[in-house]
């Protein structure tokens, strides 16, 4: 069976949780992403997706809650949006969901550009911060 | 030559110098030398502490982060370092960041060969020739692209800091011999709520 992941955030690499399980699945990249290396960080991520993307779970909800990326990382997150985007085209129901604070325009224009590149179902979702 | 701050009047003259030019042009940060990832991360919670202390706006603050790290990468990734007596896998230049009640200003200096900045112009000119919305679809016109460069992401730093920070890129090229030039840009962030 396909191994979760689960990468603890720090302060230049962001939290990715990739776990299927029936009781409560979670599939979530947040936190801030400017790692040293973009496509060793990315690349085990992509990969489980491919697994994944063999068998995937009834609904698969994927959450982005990024408080901030470099460009570097812009490309990596569209790699990862668009093996979601596969997965749809293959048939199964995909749903993602772009968080943003309720005062950073930027973190929404970035999830409003990423909806207009992938053909996936794609939701904006603003959060209050403190 | 000897080093000028092995004489202590020269050394007094050279350092008093060196700080009225910096106290003058509100610069608060300077270096010079290689751009690692450390160094990166370094600056950029250094300067973020500093603006949390300013109470700048967030918007503010998270430009001016945005930018440092794209300058940043771009040093520590296309500066030409085969000119530099030790080698080494990041690029080095220097790096300034001023700020005044209007503004922050964040500077790159660093070596390129000579046959690269006609690209490099044709590429800066291009970027400041467009509005937010053009400089939008140049930027998921780049990313759709493709694969990341070698070096990762060349381009789109420039095009990002553009349309995140609104305002023109301000760049010059000074040549050093026939081989390389020097090359400097200045980013600015409004810290003006309005224009965030």
């Amino acid at each position: 069976m396909l191994q979760p992941i689960k990468i603890q955030g720090t302060d230049d690499t962001p939290k990715v949780i990739l776990d299927p399980n029936k009781d409560n699945p979670i599939f979530e990249i947040s936190g801030r992403s400017l790692p040293e290396d973009v496509v060793a960080f990315y690349e085990p991520i992509l990969e489980w997706l491919d697994e994944y993307a063999q068998s995937p779970m009834e609904k698969t909800i994927f959450d982005f809650k990024l408080e901030y990326f470099n460009t570097a990382s812009s490309k990596l997150l569209l790699d990862v949006l668009l093996k979601l985007e596969d997965m749809y085209d293959d048939g199964h129901d995909v749903l993602v969901r772009w968080h943003y604070p309720e005062d950073d325009e930027d973190m929404e224009e970035a999830g409003e550009e990423y909806a207009d590149i992938v053909e996936v179902p794609f939701e904006q979702v603003s959060y209050e911060v403190d | 030559m000897a080093n000028i701050l092995k004489d202590s009047k020269k050394s007094l003259e050279f350092v008093y110098d060196f700080y009225l030019k910096m106290k003058k042009n509100n610069i608060n940060l300077a270096y010079e030398g290689e751009i690692t990832h450390q160094i990166t991360k370094a600056f950029t919670s250094l300067t973020e502490n500093n603006m949390i202390k300013d109470e700048d706006y967030s918007s503010v603050q998270k430009k001016v982060f945005h930018v440092m790290v794209e300058c940043l990468q771009n040093i520590s990734k296309h500066a030409d370092n085969q000119f530099n007596f030790v080698e080494s896998k990041d690029g080095r230049g220097i790096f300034l960041v001023s700020k005044d009640e209007k503004e922050y200003n964040v500077t790159t200096g660093n070596v390129v060969i000579n046959e690269k900045i006609d690209e490099l112009k044709k590429m800066l000119e291009h970027i400041n020739q467009l509005d937010k919305e053009e400089l939008n679809k140049l930027y998921k016109q780049k990313i759709k692209e493709g694969r990341l460069s070698e070096k990762g992401g060349a381009g789109l730093g420039f095009i990002d800091i553009a349309r995140k920070t609104g305002q023109k890129l301000v760049y010059s090229f000074i040549k050093i011999d026939e081989e390389k030039s020097f090359f400097v840009l200045t980013s600015t962030i409004s810290r003006l709520k309005s224009d965030n």
